[in-house]
């Protein structure tokens, strides 16, 4: 029935916009203001996010009376989001400077939030039972003795380094080449195929090197040993072809469109809120991965279990 | 299910003359020869793909521009948006109609619809696949598919199908949407996505429109085919009684095609319905969703819960529309009463009490078993694939310059397949390298002669075989449907689990995406030997082995070709994908271009390499088997 | 009195710009020639003829001599290159697309090789298509469909779909469906030639009792002789897109135009065809005839018995005026041999 609302809501905007054309976001005219309407939030594709998400969703169904639209885009699309009113909020952000230009500062759709709490990690893994044969292994300095042990089918006679989904951060490339390791960046094109890679070469004691993150569900499983890169410095990856650093530390933070900010209430209130540790964030991925519970299951377990973490999330007078 | 279409390839050669034959092989000599040389000479150290080709600020330059005026310049606010908004309103319409009359309804409906179609067996059919929906907690999402997939169908009719008419009636229409409808099917579903999300934002309208351009072409061409194959007779007798125009079209052409319109809606659903799968990555609502957030977390066993909902619906929507397509008198004595009581349940509000089943946990079990066993075995044949064949050729390839792959290209094109073909094969050559991706389209090309030349190889097998031997095919038939329908995307976890994130896993998955079709290519091709020649070739004392090399084999030479060119388009496809699993190359810059915002030309570049790619490829085998095959 | 059908110079030229060849040293050309010169094709050749009212004029030839061409010009189912045709008349070339449409829906019908029905009707729907599109009622079609399928002998078939009938009975809803607007003028495209040959003499006869029953104009293309001779009041006979002889079945068989016609009626069986005024001689002055003359219109066949069994010659009269003699020397050659005749 509200679909059918929505349809004729839709043809009244369609017949209003006719004299003056339709913008981009014409037909997006759900309330998304204290009215308890519709949030929308995005989904980017990592565990971690979700974990975010269903919680906050929980907390928005069942404390605060709304309603949530899960949205599964990649991260930039969901950036475009802002601007077409497909999505209300980003609920976790690496960096992503570009595109804090362009929504933010240019467009002027989209608006900051506030940090998760939790911080981000990038770098480069080794399995564990690899780091404990070699334990020199986890120094770069090290890695081109290595190089052998990683070379595949790919990677055309020097190791492999490989690497993960293309929208993610990388400075790999430049890393190899600065620091005259002898390895070749293979990329496997998704989160999915790097964890499939790393779980068979902790099955299969496979050696892989390969570039992961945290926080990361795969490391409630198995063990992961991070290699130690040069040490990062402020401003040591300013120019990002002679980076010869390690990742730095992310805040990860959250985004949410102007007119949310704007017109969101109590719903924008609580994602401004909302901030929680890595630890907070892994319980709940394990949930969802390793114990087989839906977005709800999992986030009402938490909630139940952490009522002090995430009562003051709830804005006052709400 | 999924009759492979063919395109339409009409022009017969003359049969060639010894001499010519002879002629022919001096000058392909002469050319290898040629090409060889040159080779020796010129070959380069295969310089990589600069990272910011002309083309690739040009695309970049287009988006920004899109972007900057998707809200004043008036193509957008009276034309596109107005598009989106209109197609939005329809997915919207049908969501909330199917959503509306609930699984009781919808079932009920459904199956009272089948069984005036196609009789009792068709409507159980329905009931069973609809239910199963339910049974595998996939109603709301399957009924997104659904929407998603009849929006996109009803307009690929409403829009293919006049224009199928108009192409087979008027010459000059039919002669300019040819090249069109060449190309856009060849396009892989991955290469335009990112252009729809350029043009229609994300969500719905954008996936409906997606599905609209992939699946049209198929609506357009089986309607031509159909309108173009009415009896000429019929028309010439309703002419010489006096029709007119409209006449004719209403009251002959329209019905007498009406087997072959109701296979261009037919095989317009199986085309929207694996499009619609892919839009998820473009936030479209539905069962694509599960596939893609299974992949994500590494859970085949989920994605395959979803694939099996798909493979139903596939099932369901074909047989209804197959039993539609048959000319039978209907009973409306039953019929009415059925649809009647059809229309009752649905209004009543029946609560949904269905048990839940899942396969996800024995899948996944199976999955998990076959990679902890299997590893070694596959690392083994990944290897030596590629050392053997992939390195060598990649590295042939990427060495030799582009002007001199374009001049082969032309040379060999030529050869094989008249001046027409080659100058559209060369200047496809050429354009790879005007895009700045020559490298990375070798890169890809490599991986697609491999992996087309083990589909061949394998389908060919598998062909022969079920052409001889029917119990074996009976058996194959029903497999070869599902893996068809199978959304592609669910192949890749248990390839790149077992061989890892690398090119040769891109090629297992494109084996198995085109083997199907290619084997049935090939058992088509051999069953329709004439049994007369057969039984000619067996009186005269051939051994089957005999029968099969001298005369089935020689005489199913076309349908060799067609799979062939049929073969080489979907391992494209695939390879393309295959960017989401180590695959590299133009798939990989797509991918990337379509997640990451300053690769966006690069990605719209390498879109536009891949259909130059299978434009070459297409032109080349496609002309191979007009120039030569026994039409 | 007009003749129904006229047809003066009429041309069709197939290929590029076949406007170009009448008129012009080109139209002199072989059809081979002609061909190899333009890459056009004449397929009908400056024709002539009429067809009187309720005449039956067969056109013959051999397989692609431009006979389908011909037929379809006089409707302009396929458009002329030039010439005249007048339909009691009116000429066709002139008629607008509107007029031309009453044409075909009131005057002139059609029945082809193919039958050319419609799958998806049944057999009352496909006879009452021409009414159907005439804008006639459905109950009145259905009536009026009904009445010409028991013409044709199809009563009890009318619920059925044509795949389901023989081919026989398809062409006899070709048939029906032609009558069933009844138009004055029949055109047959080699309707039988489909058939097997008991089926075609059935339906042969069934045209003959038609055309006594109805009297229609009927235009009869066929390249089997014996079925021209058998329904012809006159025959066209076609070569190459040319009329090359216009005349009865006697004319034809005995005096062939040209080797053409005269390889055509060859293996005729003359004394079957031929009248004794075809075998006569003048009689020797004085000379002793039997008693009873033969009218000259008597076919050779029938005469047989008489001459052989007679002494004396005897005499053949046209009225009342004796015009020859015929005897058994006459009779033999006629009776063997195929040596051209020329009548007397
Ligand atoms: N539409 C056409 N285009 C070109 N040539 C044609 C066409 N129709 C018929 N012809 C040619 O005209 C000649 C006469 O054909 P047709 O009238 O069908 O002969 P018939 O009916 O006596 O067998 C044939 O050589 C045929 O190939
Ligand atoms: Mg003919």
């Amino acid at each position: 029935m509200k679909n059918r609302q929505l349809s004729i809501a839709m043809v009244v905007t369609l017949l209003l916009a006719g004299c003056g054309g339709a913008k981009s976001d014409a037909g997006d005219n759900k309330p998304s203001a204290g009215s308890k309407g519709t949030v929308k939030l995005a989904i980017n594709p990592w565990v971690g996010y979700e974990a975010n998400a269903d919680v906050l969703a929980y907390l928005l169904e069942h404390q605060l009376g709304y309603t949530v639209e899960k949205k599964n885009l990649k991260e930039e699309i969901s950036w475009q989001g802002f601007e077409t009113g497909e999505v209300d909020a980003i609920v976790e952000n690496w960096g992503h400077d570009d595109l804090k230009k362009t929504y933010i500062e240019e467009k002027k759709v989209a608006v900051e939030a506030g940090p998760t709490g939790n911080t981000g990690v990038i770098g480069w893994y080794v399995p564990q039972w690899l780091a404990d044969e070699h334990p020199d292994i986890t120094d770069w300095n090290n890695l081109n003795k290595y190089a052998d042990l990683f070379k595949t089918s790919e990677s055309g006679g020097k190791g492999q380094l490989l690497d993960g989904d293309p929208s993610y951060v990388t400075n790999d490339e430049a890393l190899v080449g600065n620091l005259k390791l002898n390895y070749k960046v293979v990329y496997s094109g998704s989160e999915a195929a790097l964890i499939k890679a790393a779980q068979q070469a902790t099955a299969q004691k496979k050696p892989l090197l390969f570039y992961f993150y945290e926080p990361q569900w795969l490391f409630a499983k198995e063990k992961y040993a991070r290699v130690k890169l040069p040490a990062y410095s402020a401003g040591c990856d300013a120019d990002p072809k002679k980076v010869a650093c390690d990742y730095p530390d992310y805040k990860l933070d959250k985004i949410v469109s102007k007119k949310f900010a704007d017109t969101g209430g109590a719903a924008y209130g609580l994602i401004k809120n909302f901030t929680w540790t890595n630890d907070d964030q892994n319980l709940v991925s394990d949930y969802l991965t390793n114990q087989g519970m839906s977005a709800d299951q999992a986030a009402e377990k938490w909630v139940k279990e952490h009522e002090s973490t995430w009562k003051p999330w709830i804005p006052a007078g709400s | 299910m999924t009759a492979v279409l063919t395109r339409p390839t009409s022009d017969v050669a003359e049969p060639e003359s010894p001499r010519r034959r002879a002629t022919g092989r001096t000058v392909s000599g002469i050319l290898i020869v040629a090409t060889v040389v040159a080779y020796l000479v010129f070959h380069t150290t295969a310089a990589a793909d600069a990272p910011d080709a002309a083309a690739f600020r040009f695309l970049g330059d287009v988006r920004d521009w899109v972007d900057a005026n998707r809200d004043t310049h008036p193509v957008f606010l009276y034309g596109v948006n107005y598009l989106r908004l209109g197609v939005r309103l329809l997915v919207d319409v049908v969501r909330a109609a199917l959503a509306g009359l609930g699984l009781a309804g919808l079932v009920a409906i459904a199956g009272a619809i089948a069984f005036v179609l196609g009789g009792w067996r068709t409507a159980l059919l329905a009931v069973a696949g609809l239910l199963g929906f339910g049974l595998l907690g996939l109603w709301p999402e399957s009924v997104d598919t659904l929407a998603l997939t009849l929006t996109a169908v009803l307009l690929s009719v409403l829009i293919g199908v006049p224009l199928g008419i108009l192409a087979a009636r008027v010459r000059w229409v039919g002669a300019a949407l040819r090249p069109l409808l060449d190309v856009m099917q060849i396009l892989p579903t991955f290469a335009y996505l990112a252009p729809m999300t350029l043009l229609f934002l994300i969500g719905s309208p954008a996936a409906v429109v997606a599905t609209l351009i992939y699946a049209v072409p198929v609506t357009i061409r089986i309607t031509e085919l159909g309108i173009a194959g009415v009896a000429p007779s019929a028309v010439e007798a309703a002419t010489a009684l006096g029709s007119t125009r409209r006449q004719l079209l209403t009251k002959v052409r329209l019905p007498m095609a009406r087997p072959t319109l109701v296979l261009a809606v037919n095989q317009t659903i199986m085309m929207a319905l694996s499009m619609v799968v892919v839009t998820a990555l473009i936030d479209a609502p539905g069962l694509g969703v599960n596939i893609l957030r299974a992949l994500e977390r590494v859970n085949v066993g989920a994605a395959f819960d979803a694939g099996l909902a798909i493979v139903i619906m596939a099932i369901v929507l074909d047989r209804v529309t197959t039993a539609a397509a048959r000319r039978r008198r209907r009973d409306w004595r039953i019929a009415v009463p059925v649809l009647a009581a059809a229309a009752v349940i649905a209004v009543l509000p029946i609560p949904d009490g269905l048990p839940r089943i899942s396969f996800a946990k024995p899948v996944n079990d199976l999955t998990s078993w076959v990679e902890l066993h299997w590893y070694d075995s596959t690392e083994g044949l990944k290897n030596t694939i590629s050392t053997v064949l992939l390195n060598p050729l990649e590295n042939l390839l990427v060495t030799t310059p582009w002007w001199l792959f374009t001049l082969a290209v032309l040379g060999f094109g030529l050869l094989v397949a008249g001046w027409r073909a080659a100058l559209i094969a060369g200047a496809a050559a050429a354009g790879l390298s005007a895009l700045g991706l020559y490298q990375h389209s070798m890169q890809t090309l490599a991986t697609v002669l491999v992996a087309t030349a083990l589909t061949m190889l394998l389908g060919i097998a598998a062909g022969v075989l079920s052409a001889r031997h029917d119990r074996l095919a009976a058996i194959t038939r029903p497999v070869l449907d599902a893996a068809q329908t199978m959304p592609s995307f669910v192949y890749l976890l248990p390839a790149v689990a077992l061989f890892g994130a690398s090119r040769f896993t891109a090629i297992v998955a494109a084996v198995i995406y085109a083997v199907p079709p290619v084997v049935r290519l090939v058992e088509r091709g051999i069953r329709d030997v004439p049994a007369t020649v057969v039984e000619a070739a067996l009186s005269a004392g051939s051994t089957p082995r005999q029968l099969l090399w001298k005369v089935q084999l020689p005489m199913a030479r076309g349908g060799l070709l067609l799979a062939a060119n049929q073969g080489i388009v979907m391992v494209l496809a695939m390879v393309v994908v295959g960017g989401l699993v180590g695959a590299g190359a133009l798939g990989y810059d797509v991918v990337a271009g379509f997640s990451q915002r300053e690769d966006f030309g690069r990605g719209l570049a390498a879109g536009l390499a891949i259909v130059l790619l299978g434009v070459l490829l297409d032109r080349l085998t496609q002309g191979f088997h007009r120039a030569k095959g026994p039409s | 009195m007009t003749p129904t059908i006229a047809v003066r110079q009429l041309w069709k030229v197939f290929g590029p710009r076949p406007e170009r060849v009448v008129g012009t040293p080109l139209a002199d050309l072989s059809r081979a020639e002609l061909r190899a010169r333009t890459g056009c094709l004449a397929a009908v050749r400056d024709v002539s003829f009429e067809v009187a009212r309720n005449e039956v004029f067969v056109v013959m030839g051999l397989s692609g001599s431009g006979k389908s061409t011909l037929v379809r010009c006089l409707t302009r189912l396929i458009e002329p290159t030039s010439g005249e045709i007048e339909i009691d008349g009116e000429a066709v070339r002139e008629m607008s697309a509107k007029r031309l449409r009453e044409l075909r829906r009131h005057r002139v019908a059609m029945v082809f090789q193919h039958f050319g029905l419609l799958p998806h009707r049944s057999v009352l729907d496909n006879a009452g298509y021409g009414l159907e599109i005439q804008g006639v009622g459905r109950a009145e079609r259905r009536r009026r469909a009904a009445e010409v399928l028991e013409l044709v002998g199809l009563t009890g078939h009318e619920q059925q779909l044509p795949e389901e009938l023989s081919g026989g009975m398809q062409q006899r809803v070709g048939l029906a469906r032609a009558l069933a607007t009844d138009p004055a003028v029949l055109l047959f495209d080699e309707p039988f030639s489909a058939l097997d040959p008991l089926i075609r003499r059935d339906m042969q006869a069934e045209v003959r009792r038609l055309h006594a029953e109805v009297g229609k104009t009927l235009v009869f293309i066929t390249h089997d002789l014996a079925e021209a001779l058998t329904l012809g009041d006159r025959i066209a006979v076609l070569r190459d897109g040319e009329l090359v002889q216009v005349g009865t079945p006697e004319e034809l068989v005995g005096a062939p135009a040209d080797g053409y016609v005269a390889d055509f009626v060859r293996d005729v069986p003359r004394a079957d065809v031929l009248t004794v005024r075809w075998i006569m001689r003048p009689a020797v002055d004085g000379e002793e005839c039997e008693d009873t003359p033969l009218p000259s219109g008597t076919v050779i066949r029938d005469a047989v018995a008489r001459v052989l069994r007679a002494e004396r010659p005897i005499a053949v009269v046209d009225g009342g005026e004796r015009v020859g003699v015929v005897d058994a020397e006459q009779l033999l050659p006629a009776l063997l041999g195929h040596r051209r005749q020329v009548p007397a």
